[in-house]
């Protein structure tokens, strides 16, 4: 869906759902899954239906996701960090994760 | 990075937001020698029209214009100003009294305000289509932000669809980034012209004008621009086509836009009151010639207190930011009002005409059937306006009915819909129906993080007695 | 044997769960039933209680109304039913059994004598409550954490779906032809010639009979028809999760998992009649709690709060009276509007549908009680 204007910047590995995946300093977790091809970074708990980020400012809360087993974080808020072990969710979080 | 235990227990002013109005804001405080710390959610300062402003990696000038690069000097501004700014800090709470909560790093804090002044901005108005939670659909200010921030742009078939000046800005934006747009279908209705002409001669003599018939040009000489009446994203498990007017465009993303609305939740919480703008077809708080709320000791500044755009939001949050040096120290030099209300006002002039002739199709703010409407929830058009045939008056009953804007958005996508639908199917107007009640916490925090407020002894005792 | 000038049999005063559930059973026994509300911003109980049907601790100092709770949360299971032929909505009863968690040893220690005194009052129904301590409740709920010293427990205590029951009670008497009347709210009451003329904002409603069912606003209503309810509103709050995966299987009173996934935390007493105001600290206290009984929920998001009026008689038991000088006007008043729905709904508004209160089910609710004690 996207693609990188300018391959700078430097790069940061990561992992979603255990692949990994590489992408740049300055992404936050919702850039770089965007920027990977994962459009769908949960299933909602109400229907179960696929969703992605949206708004990409923080107030659609479209694109939480598992951060390092933290679930339901804002994925468009949250800067990428080396090493960052992200999980998409499904459906309702589960209590102690 | 500022974290929250760096923070004082008291400020003489705090800025909630750091676009144009709360940078602004803050360079001000800060020069006049006021103790002022601006909270800001993102990463980075520069509010949504300025994103990422210090780090962008599009070093290309002329991709994203030199209206953007403005930003830079205000940014600068607010830095030599001796404001503490505090990205990704989210301000959750705050209370007639000042009393600010505020998240970083998932550590909660409680914050004393002699005077606040609210910047949290504008977003965009829901635009509730079949099809519009499906991933592959996305706000257009949303890749903006991608591109800004990220460098990212558009990659295989987009379609882009909606209206007003945001749209049209990123699609030239995309353009000149070498990315392809299939198509523009144009949502606003052609007869908008009739309400609008009148204000032309105004909008003529505003910065706008020349600028905005240069940028349709500028697009419309590259993409096809169709006008659509009717518009739905059709895909199972995510988006495959663009439906209207009876054709189906094969899209890999959609980007919708119909304009922006002022982010009223962390003011309305506080209990600042609102009233419904006929003209914008949102709500705004009310607001002396200051930006003072009815909530002493709040104001509220930029695209937040009625849509005017980006510099016009700047010289709001400065004129703010005079009004909390007076009353907090009368005897700072402040900048000459006279100058910054003339800029003011020659900013929005024009507004008038962009208002009528982007007025956003009644069939695109009021759906039906099964057109989701609360997107946490998924709750539909219909059931709604179902509910408002029971005799159901207001969204605080139909929330309760319903559950729409009790997932964690808190309404943000669906509280104009929700209005406009009850209005609609009762045949009065959003003004009467009013607007959810809304309530700390404004954003989500953690239990860990609530529970780690301070709790006075009377409190205490309101539950374990 | 209605007047021609009488639009409806009975008119019911507010729109809230106990006025909702006594118009609907009002509807079913073949009345035509006026039920008159305020408007969207209305002080409204119904929009922020617990959801409980609730039995433990219930009638400590009344006896009759431990008696009374047990036979609403008795009929609950039937009433669902009957709710759900009705509508197709499904409200969510559930009678696990119920917890009170204690968090320290004087807690346990108050809550066993609470029950004791409970129990050994004169005319007192068996609730088959028990005090478990930590050993033994650690297997029933596994996740709590290491300050909950023990609990009371009752196999009669369960939950529903409050504002799915609110939705469906709305849903079911406008099938039965009820006329909802919003923003009508009532300024005078009077009676002439045996018809009660309501004055509201929008006009009079004439109606054979009327049944104030406005929570705290009953203070202000009883008195226009000779009737009293004395009451004292006090402000609580309720903190609420993001949807969870069930854990919490048992509603305790004061936490408990809603079967949509949400965790509602609450319990709190606060002098105020203001419910838009909200005090952060008191929220931070019922967190505070939550959190020390199920240490999982850490990091769950907290995405709303809200604050709401309660009702409260100045007993804190409820008031079902009717009127000797205005014959024809009832009083239904009471905290707990959801637990005892099912009583108003198949009781008491069988008992107003016939004009006459039942003496052997609701004398000790009279609001005479507050008078009596006054001049004795
Ligand atoms: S994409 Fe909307 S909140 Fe992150």
């Amino acid at each position: 869906m996207f693609k990188r204007l300018a391959d700078s910047g430097k790069s940061v590995a990561l992992t979603v759902d255990g692949r990994p995946v590489d992408c740049r300093a300055g992404d936050t977790v919702a850039a770089a899954l965007l920027a990977a091809g994962v459009d769908r970074c949960r299933t909602t708990p109400v229907s179960g239906a696929p969703r992605g980020p949206y708004c990409l400012m923080g107030v659609c809360f479209d694109c939480l996701v598992t951060i390092d087993g933290v679930g339901s974080r804002q994925a468009c808020l949250v800067p990428v960090r080396e090493g960052m072990a992200v999980e998409t969710q499904s459906g309702r979080r589960e209590a102690g994760r | 990075m500022t974290q929250a235990s760096d923070l004082a227990a008291h400020y003489d002013l705090v800025v909630i937001g750091g676009g144009p109005a709360g940078l602004a804001a803050a360079a001000e405080a800060g020069r006049a020698g006021l103790s002022t710390v601006l909270f800001d959610e993102n990463p980075g300062v520069g509010g949504q029209i300025y994103r990422a402003i210090t780090s962008t990696p599009v070093a290309d000038r002329a991709i994203l214009g030199e209206d953007y690069r403005a930003g830079s000097d205000l940014v600068a501004e607010a830095r030599t100003g001796g404001a503490l700014i505090a990205n990704g800090a989210t301000v959750w709470s705050l209370d007639p009294a000042r009393l600010v909560g505020v998240s970083i790093a998932g550590q909660a804090r409680l914050i004393q305000a002699g005077r606040v002044i609210v910047a949290t901005g504008s977003l965009e108005r829901p635009f509730p289509i079949p099809g519009w939670t499906l991933p592959g659909v996305m706000s257009a200010g949303g890749a903006q932000t991608l591109l800004k921030a990220q460098g990212l742009v558009p990659d295989g078939r987009t379609v882009m669809a909606g209206g007003g000046p945001l749209l049209w800005l990123l699609a030239a934006q995309i353009l000149r980034a070498g990315g392809r747009i299939e198509a523009i279908l144009d949502t606003m209705p052609r007869r908008n012209w009739l309400r609008a002409l009148p204000h032309l001669p105004d909008f003529l003599l505003s910065p706008y004008a020349a600028k905005g018939v240069k940028l349709l040009r500028e697009v419309r000489a590259r993409v096809p621009v169709i006008r659509v009446a009717e518009l739905e994203a059709v895909g199972d498990d995510r988006l495959r086509e663009v439906s209207f007017n009876g054709r189906r465009l094969p899209a890999d993303l959609l980007l919708l836009h119909q304009g922006v609305v002022p982010n009223v939740n962390l003011a309305m919480a506080a209990g600042v009151a609102h009233e419904w703008n006929a003209r914008q077809l949102c709500f705004q708080p009310v607001l002396d010639e200051d930006f003072n709320s009815s909530v002493p000791g709040i104001a509220v500044a930029g695209d937040g207190a009625g849509i005017a755009g980006g510099t016009a939001a700047a010289e709001r949050g400065r004129i703010a930011a005079v009004a909390a040096i007076r009353a907090l120290r009368p005897s700072a030099p402040v900048p000459d009002l006279q100058i910054i209300r003339q800029r003011l006002q020659r900013e929005e002039m024009g507004r008038s005409f962009l208002d009528w002739l982007n007025r956003p199709a009644d069939s695109f703010r009021q759906p039906e059937g099964d057109t989701i409407v609360c997107r946490c929830e998924e709750v539909t058009a219909g059931q709604v306006r179902a509910v408002a045939d029971l005799g159901c008056e207001g969204p605080n009953q139909m929330k309760a009915f319903m559950r729409c804007g009790m997932g964690p958005c808190q309404g943000r996508l669906c509280g104009l819909t929700v209005t406009e639908l009850i209005a609609d199917q009762r045949g009065t107007t959003p003004a009467e129906v009013g607007y959810y009640r809304l309530r700390p916490p404004v954003k989500p925090i953690t239990v860990a993080e609530f529970a780690s407020l301070p709790i006075a002894e009377g409190e205490r005792l309101a539950v374990e007695n | 044997m209605r007047a021609m000038s009488e639009e409806y049999d009975v008119a019911v005063v507010g729109g809230g769960l106990v006025g909702a559930a006594t118009a609907w059973g009002l509807a079913r026994e073949g009345c035509r039933v006026a039920l008159l509300d305020e408007g969207d911003r209305a002080v409204r109980a119904s929009r922020g209680n617990f959801a409980l049907v609730w039995v433990q601790s219930k009638g400590i100092g009344l006896a009759p109304y431990s008696a009374w709770t047990v036979r609403s949360s008795n009929a609950w299971a039937g009433f669902a039913d009957l709710l759900r032929d009705e509508t197709g909505f499904d409200v969510c009863f559930q009678r696990p059994g119920g917890f009170h968690l204690c968090l320290s040893d004087k807690e346990l220690e108050t809550r066993a004598n609470a029950l004791k005194r409970l129990h050994n009052q004169p005319g007192a129904v068996d609730i088959k409550s028990e005090i478990l301590d930590r050993t033994q409740l650690i297997k029933m709920l596994p996740d709590i954490g290491p300050d909950v010293v023990g609990a009371s427990f009752s196999p009669l205590d369960g939950h529903v779906n409050s504002l799915r029951l609110f939705r469906t009670l709305h849903t079911a008497i406008a099938a039965r032809g009820v006329r909802y009347l919003p923003s009508h709210r009532v300024e005078a009451i009077a009676q002439e010639g045996g018809t009660f003329r309501l004055a509201t904002s929008q006009g009079e409603i004439r109606a054979g009979r009327v049944a104030l069912a406005a929570g705290n606003a009953n203070m202000r209503l009883a008195p226009m028809v000779g009737l009293e309810a004395p009451m004292r509103p006090e402000r609580g709050q309720i903190v609420v999760t993001e949807r969870l995966r069930p854990f919490l299987h048992h509603p305790t009173g004061t936490l408990r998992q809603t079967d949509e996934g949400t965790v509602m935390m609450g319990d709190s007493h606060e002098d105020s009649t203001d419910p838009s105001g909200l005090t952060l600290g008191v929220s931070a206290k019922i967190v505070e709690r939550a959190l020390r009984a199920f240490p999982l929920l850490a990091g769950a998001n907290i995405v709303r709060t809200w604050s709401a009026i309660r009702v409260m008689t100045r007993d804190g038991f409820p008031i079902y009276d009717e009127s000797e000088s205005h014959p024809g006007a009832f009083v239904v008043c009471c905290h707990s509007g959801v637990t005892l729905a099912a009583n108003h709904a198949l009781t008491v508004a069988p008992m107003i549908a016939r004009g006459a209160l039942d003496k052997s089910l609701v004398a000790p609710f009279s609001a005479r009680r507050f008078y009596v004690q006054a001049t004795g």
